[in-house]
């Protein structure tokens, strides 16, 4: 019953002569979590904004949500959510506020944003800290509470750009629970990160080196590939090769 | 519609939990008005002077007496002698001297004429200028006096009529000047700098992928802000009107329907600062440097734009302050109509078309 809900074929973003995503091609299915890997400056950050509409491509096909980017990109924002690396709620208004603008700017109705809003605070732990200014809060909360905010709305795909940045181990497990309970639900998770540990916890893993996709598997399997025992060294293995950093 | 009046509500908890901001929004109107209206005025009162008086005679006697008893001059000291006169100038105790010469009574008398010899301290050409004026009418003041008992056979006498402003108060001109000042920080600073916070904080990526329309981030953005002028602009011709008693002679509609074409060319600069920056400090620098400054200069309130080399008097011509400054002087001081500032709003709506057509082009939807 497998079902892409991502899908590219050789889909690429040219900036004058620099190629930054050169013919990336993806399948991604429902519910899977998928780790999108690769050095600082290998072109993650441009590939994903293209599969979030943020970005035309230059060439390529790409299907997301069952929706194409180049001209259903307004349909494609409304079945995706996305977190960013930076933190990125609003400080100055409390925890209740952000959710029901979030919610609201999504087009949730007034009923769905409350029960929303009351699942999300009980489930977060939040109850005591509603009213309180989202600023006020220890940044590993914040980046639960961004992450409960970016699938407010019931997204097919949920797209984290190194969500787990500057925080604890223990709240970077509680993250990535919080990421295995939505992908249960049937959310496929597209996440980039730079920590390794992390990418042990996805289904399958890309890396990109220098602007394309130049692995792609199952964590044990690359292991086996490349015949070592972490994830670490499959990625020295592959990014050592880089011709490009930033 | 119900997204975008979250989206409001949203902007106006940022506007209204920052008090700080706040207090400077609205503070600032009152204090600049305070200000001007009481602390600082263009007319020069209570000038030192001092009077060499070579002649003491019955003439020169009555003349000081005169000078003495004007509200512009407080005589220093009378000083015998010019290295007296020119230690007191170098010092800064006076601004301008008086001197008689010898046998002036005299001379008026039986030459029929008599020289006086002003002497002004002129590093500060403006306050000279005034001073001598003021001496200048209080010497023909007196002239008329000492005459009018003899028949002058040919004489013109000048009766000057200041329209709109009979007491060339000050005030008339400052509140439109004001005005225009605020609504400028306000608007541009203001708007710009909560664009940049929003793509500092990454939360306007946030926003992009998000299905709301663009084009409404910034619609809803500028919303709180044009309410705020508006009520700025409100209590700028109230304190005028009450405080400072000075009418708005024309329609008040009118007024507010210009306040806020100008409001909106403001809005529109804000906009186009903030999509051609990355920080906020960044887009506050430019707002004061490059809008309040030409605001200042160009806008023909603090300096005049007829005394300015042509090039200048071009560039003040693309200056929306400018305009709205003419508009709001016209409609409150001079009480005229539309059909007299019709050209100005014209010129102001053109340029703000053409600000917000440069912004539209330039604001990308997308962020690559």
């Amino acid at each position: 019953m497998k079902e892409a809900v991502i899908k590219t074929e050789k889909l690429t973003k040219r900036f004058g002569d620099f190629i930054a995503a050169n013919e990336i091609t993806l399948e991604i299915d429902k519910g899977e979590i998928f780790g999108f890997l690769g050095a600082n400056g290998a072109g993650k950050t441009t590939a994903m904004r293209m599969l979030c509409g943020l970005s035309i491509p230059t060439s390529g096909t790409a299907i997301i949500a069952g929706f194409d980017v180049y001209k259903q990109t307004e349909k494609i924002k409304k079945n995706i959510g996305y977190m960013s690396q930076k933190f990125s709620l609003y400080e100055d208004l409390t925890v209740a506020e952000n959710i029901h603008f979030f919610g609201g700017i999504y087009g949730l109705s007034d009923k769905m944003i409350k029960s929303k809003s009351e699942q999300l605070i009980s489930q977060l732990h939040l109850k005591s800290e509603a009213d309180k200014l989202v600023g006020s809060l220890p940044l590993g909360w914040k980046q639960k509470l961004s992450f409960s905010v970016a699938v407010i709305h019931e997204p097919k795909i949920v797209f984290l750009d190194e969500p787990t940045g500057g925080v604890d181990p223990v709240t970077r497990r509680q993250f990535w629970n919080l990421i295995y309970e939505t992908a249960e639900k049937g959310v496929t998770i597209f996440v980039t990160t730079h920590y390794m540990d992390e990418a042990e916890y996805c289904n399958r893993i890309s890396i990109m080196v220098d602007g394309r996709v130049t692995a792609l598997d199952s964590p044990s399997n690359l292991k086996k590939q490349y015949s070592v025992d972490s994830m670490s060294k499959v990625f020295f293995e592959i990014a050592r090769g880089a011709q490009r950093s930033e | 519609m119900k997204q975008f009046i979250i989206f409001v509500r949203k902007e106006f908890a940022h506007v209204l939990r920052d008090r700080k901001t706040l207090l400077i929004l609205f503070g600032l109107p009152v204090v600049q008005i305070m200000i001007f209206g009481f602390a600082l005025t263009n007319e020069v009162k209570n000038s030192k002077i001092i009077i060499v008086d070579y002649a003491k005679d019955i003439a020169s006697q009555e003349l000081t007496a005169k000078i003495e008893a004007s509200r512009y001059f407080e005589i220093e000291r009378s000083v015998m002698g010019p290295e007296k006169m020119d230690k007191a100038f170098k010092e800064g105790k006076i601004k301008i001297a008086v001197v008689f010469p010898e046998n002036f009574n005299h001379d008026l008398l039986q030459q029929n004429k008599g020289t006086i010899q002003i002497i002004a301290d002129a590093s500060d050409p403006n306050i000279a200028n005034t001073l001598n004026t003021y001496l200048s009418s209080i010497i023909t003041d007196y002239q008329t006096e000492f005459n009018s008992p003899r028949v002058m056979p040919y004489r013109i006498t000048p009766e000057t009529r200041m329209l709109y402003n009979p007491q060339l108060k000050g005030v008339h001109n400052f509140v439109p000047g004001v005005m225009a000042l605020v609504l400028m920080l306000v608007c541009v600073m203001m708007t710009a700098i909560s664009i940049v916070k929003e793509k500092e904080t990454g939360t306007m990526e946030i926003l992009l992928v998000s299905p709301f329309k663009p084009i409404l981030v910034i619609v809803s953005k500028a919303v709180p802000y044009l309410i705020l002028s508006l009520v700025n602009v409100t209590s700028i011709l109230l304190l005028s009107v009450f405080v400072l008693d000075l009418p708005i002679n024309g329609s008040v509609f009118l007024l507010f329907a210009e306040s806020t074409l100008f409001i909106i060319t403001c809005l529109s600069l804000g906009l186009l600062i903030s999509i051609k920056t990355q920080s906020q400090q960044i887009a506050m620098l430019i707002s004061l440097m490059g809008m309040l400054l030409p605001t200042l200069l160009f806008s023909g309130f603090m300096f005049p734009i007829e005394n300015m080399p042509w090039p200048l008097q071009w560039i003040s011509n693309v200056i929306p302050a400018k305009w709205f400054y003419i508009i709001v002087k016209s409609i409150m001081i001079k009480g005229l109509g539309f059909s007299a500032i019709w050209k100005e709003t014209a010129i102001l709506s053109g340029l703000t078309i053409f600000l917000v057509a440069v912004s539209i082009k330039n604001f990308k939807i997308r962020l690559a």
